[in-house]
């Protein structure tokens, strides 16, 4: 009995002496799961929310403002015509593989991501680059075919980073890049974990590692921070528990915002979505507020068009289709659509999407459309809804900056297709005057508003729940990332 | 038979509560207060009143309307996971019964196979390879019906097979089907009975179990285990929300565990002899 009592004793001290230690890993929860850990390979967010800042850089980054700042090119200059670009690089940074970082690698990432057989998610970023020379070692000049306003901003994306010439091939499972983390382990379905890098040619970053798990359901989420298995969730997946963490001292909620403009995207080669007054008609039925108040506790702004309310340049548009169930019912009548037709309506794992289908299927019901819901994981939503365009409609947030060239491509996910919209895309990326370039990303906004390929419903806040003590994390997310190179732990 | 029935309470309370159990789920099949899908967005997460007697839930739905269509689904997805696990089960344990020998030790060892995979675990991981969904839910819960009622019918069955009426069937060269069917599941039809009562009060906790972890039942049709994950988040500013899913759980099952117990006492020939 004595001895047992000693035992408890010193283990009750040695608990003690861990609490007294600083904290310095951190536990942060994301709702999807990376599909792999290449951001210069795939369109998912999940990849740049591991990766961005923290295993890969680019020549410049965006911070928590959503403002550009110097990276791997510690400063730049720009020609008076806006065509010449030319970045002073950072010397001495080495890859986490050991790779050298130079101009060189400058021409081989933008040249893969440029390549006719590229696979980056976001081409148009280097489409205005004509070519990139290496006066020295540490000097990449750019030149550009056409000015570009964007292009510092551009180059900051987690799309445009820099990565390895000798382990690029492996990237999406072994992620190699200049960051002040290096990647450690992934154990698929649950975490990613990532340690100091002590060689980083920056300053170092606090903390000595950073796990990043996954989970999507809002009650497991909900539980974990509270146990304190996760000590940061930046984008919390139930906003209806905010005020139980609001009155609680140990955790700190934030509410800002996210570039995620949440859509019901409509595969619009497909009957009926093809025709533009059912795409009305289903924006007619739907109450945003409610929609809002109901699937993320009041949590988000209205849109009416692929823009949010936070970039500039914004015009509201959330008056073009005003909630009008009778409208509705007249539109689809006029389309020959028969009250009780069936729409699949994919849903990704986010609450967002789960539960706002739920809502959206209750609203559609009111005009006669009834919506058969299909729970889809996140990679197979990435296979068959974005890549193969298989699905009627799903429920997504677009979290990219900006990003309203989606809709001038050739292939996208939607197959909207608008000659019209293409020419305006073009003009407004040619466009130099700033007051021109404000004009057309309202005339673009308008023009999708009217064609309406998608229904419009909300922009995504950020809603995040942390452990109080901690300091650094981002409140917005001006683009998809959890750059954590700045948090620390409070005494 | 009849006059003992009215002897015991648990029986008639067990009886009274799964016959409510069945009438509502056969009702919201008609009529619900509202339909269970119906949002009312202007009340939402309102407490219980006149207008909704058991309050509505974060998507203004009514709380009563989904645990009555809940009750319907959980008995559907347990009746069929039960009829499931008896269809096979009791096949294989007559056969076992009758042959003995390699056949009998193969179905058992099968059998303790099986026990050894906890059954929820196994119906998670069958509906996490599967798919989600009502189909798949109820085969996963069915498949681990399968052993406990082969493993119930061999036992009883052998006791049958040892009896003088039994040889004498075989002796008038009777085979092995005939007699398992003519003599033998009668004699046990009463020990099955009250296991299939018992095995369908575990496969409403199971249903709701895998309806819970997102496993079950999908939406927007209601089940009660959903009820309870979506009541979690929103348990300190609408605790009923989880209260009333989880009655309905509790009572389904205690109803249908005393009409088990009830049925046992009085279908068991010893216990009765013995009052």
């Amino acid at each position: 009995m004595k001895r047992m009592l000693l035992a408890l004793a010193a283990g009750a001290l040695l608990a003690g002496a861990g609490a007294a230690q600083a904290k310095d890993t951190l536990t942060l929860g994301m709702v999807l799961e990376p599909p792999h850990l290449d951001p210069t390979a795939g369109a998912a967010s999940a990849i740049r929310e591991v990766t961005y800042a923290n295993i890969y850089e680019g020549l410049t980054r965006i911070d928590r403002t959503g403002a550009v700042q110097p990276a791997l090119a510690e400063s730049w200059s720009v020609s008076p015509n806006g065509l010449t670009y030319s970045f002073k690089l950072v010397a001495g940074v080495k890859f986490h593989d050991g790779t050298p970082f130079d101009c060189s690698v400058v021409q081989f990432s933008y040249g893969r991501a440029m390549a006719p057989d590229s696979v980056n998610a976001q081409k148009q970023l280097f489409e205005p680059i004509a070519g990139i020379a290496c006066p020295d070692r540490f000097t990449a000049v750019v030149t550009l075919k056409r000015p570009s306003a964007l292009f510092l901003f551009d180059m900051g994306w987690g799309d445009a980073v820099m990565v390895s010439p000798k382990s690029a091939a492996t990237d999406k499972t072994n992620p190699v890049g200049t960051g002040p983390f290096r990647f450690r382990q992934w154990v698929h379905g649950d975490r990613v974990e990532l340690e100091r890098n002590p060689d980083y040619w920056g300053s170092q970053p606090k903390l000595k590692a950073v796990t990043f798990k996954f989970v999507s359901d809002p009650s497991a989420a909900t539980a974990a921070v509270l146990a304190g298995d996760i000590d940061a969730f930046p984008l919390f997946p139930a906003p209806e528990a905010i005020d139980q963490f609001r009155a609680d001292k140990r955790f700190a909620v934030h509410v800002g915002t996210t570039e995620g403009k949440t859509i019901v995207a409509l595969n619009n080669a497909r009957k009926p979505f093809d025709d533009i007054r059912v795409r009305r008609a289903l924006t007619y039925a739907i109450d945003r507020t409610q929609l809002i108040e109901a699937a993320q506790s009041g949590f988000g702004k209205p849109i009416g068009s692929h823009y949010v309310p936070t970039d500039p340049g914004y015009v509201d548009l959330t008056g073009t289709y005003p909630y009008d169930p009778a409208k509705a019912k007249a539109l689809l009548a006029e389309a020959g659509v028969k009250p009780g037709t069936e729409i699949t309506l994919m849903l990704p794992p986010p609450p967002y999407a789960r539960r706002g289908g739920e809502v959206i299927a209750a609203m559609w019901e009111q005009v006669g459309i009834r919506a058969k819901l299909v729970p889809i994981e996140w990679a197979q939503w990435l296979d068959q809804v974005f890549k193969r365009t298989d699905y009627d409609a799903t429920i997504i947030s677009h979290t990219e900056a900006r990003d309203l060239d989606i809709y001038a491509r050739d292939k996208y996910y939607f197959n909207y297709h608008s000659d019209a919209y293409r020419a305006l895309y073009q003009t407004y990326v040619q466009a130099v005057d700033p007051k021109a370039q404000t004009d057309l990303i309202g005339a673009l906004q308008k023009k999708l508003a009217e064609d309406e390929p998608n229904v419009f419903l909300f922009a995504l806040a950020a809603v995040g729940v942390a452990d109080a003590r901690l300091r650094g994390l981002w409140e917005n997310q001006p683009i998809p990332a959890n750059d954590v190179t700045g948090v620390s732990w409070a005494e | 038979m009849k006059g003992s029935a009215w002897r015991s309470p648990s029986l008639l309370a067990g009886a009274a509560i799964t016959a409510v159990m069945v009438a509502v789920a056969l009702l919201s099949l008609v009529w619900t207060p509202y339909r269970p899908t119906a949002m009312d967005f202007v009340h939402r997460l309102a407490p219980p009143s006149a207008v909704h007697p058991l309050g509505t839930d974060s998507f203004g739905r009514d709380v009563l309307s989904m645990i009555m269509a809940g009750a319907q689904s959980s008995l559907t997805v347990a009746l069929i996971a039960v009829a499931v696990g008896a269809g096979l089960g009791i096949p294989l344990g007559a056969l076992a019964a009758a042959r003995a020998g390699l056949l009998d030790d193969l179905v058992m060892r099968g059998c303790d196979l099986a026990f050894a995979f906890p059954a929820l675990l196994t119906a998670v991981m069958i509906t996490a390879l599967a798919g989600p969904g009502a189909g798949n839910a109820m085969l996963a819960i069915g498949i681990f019906n399968i052993p406990v009622f082969a493993r119930v019918t061999r036992g009883a069955a052998r006791g049958v097979w040892a009896r003088e009426y039994v040889l004498a069937a075989r002796a008038a060269g009777r085979g092995d089907a005939a007699i398992s069917v003519v003599h033998v599941l009668p004699n046990i039809a009463a020990v099955l009975m009250v296991q299939a009562t018992i095995q369908f009060a575990l496969a409403i906790v199971a249903d709701a179990g895998l309806s819970y972890v997102g496993l079950g039942v999908q939406p927007p049709q209601p089940s009660w285990g959903r009820m309870l994950n979506e009541a979690q988040t929103f348990i300190w500013r609408a605790p009923l929300l989880a209260i009333f899913p989880g009655l309905a759980i509790m009572l389904a099952v205690l109803g249908l565990n005393l009409l088990g117990d009830g049925l046992q006492d009085l279908l068991d020939p010893r216990l009765r002899r013995a009052r």
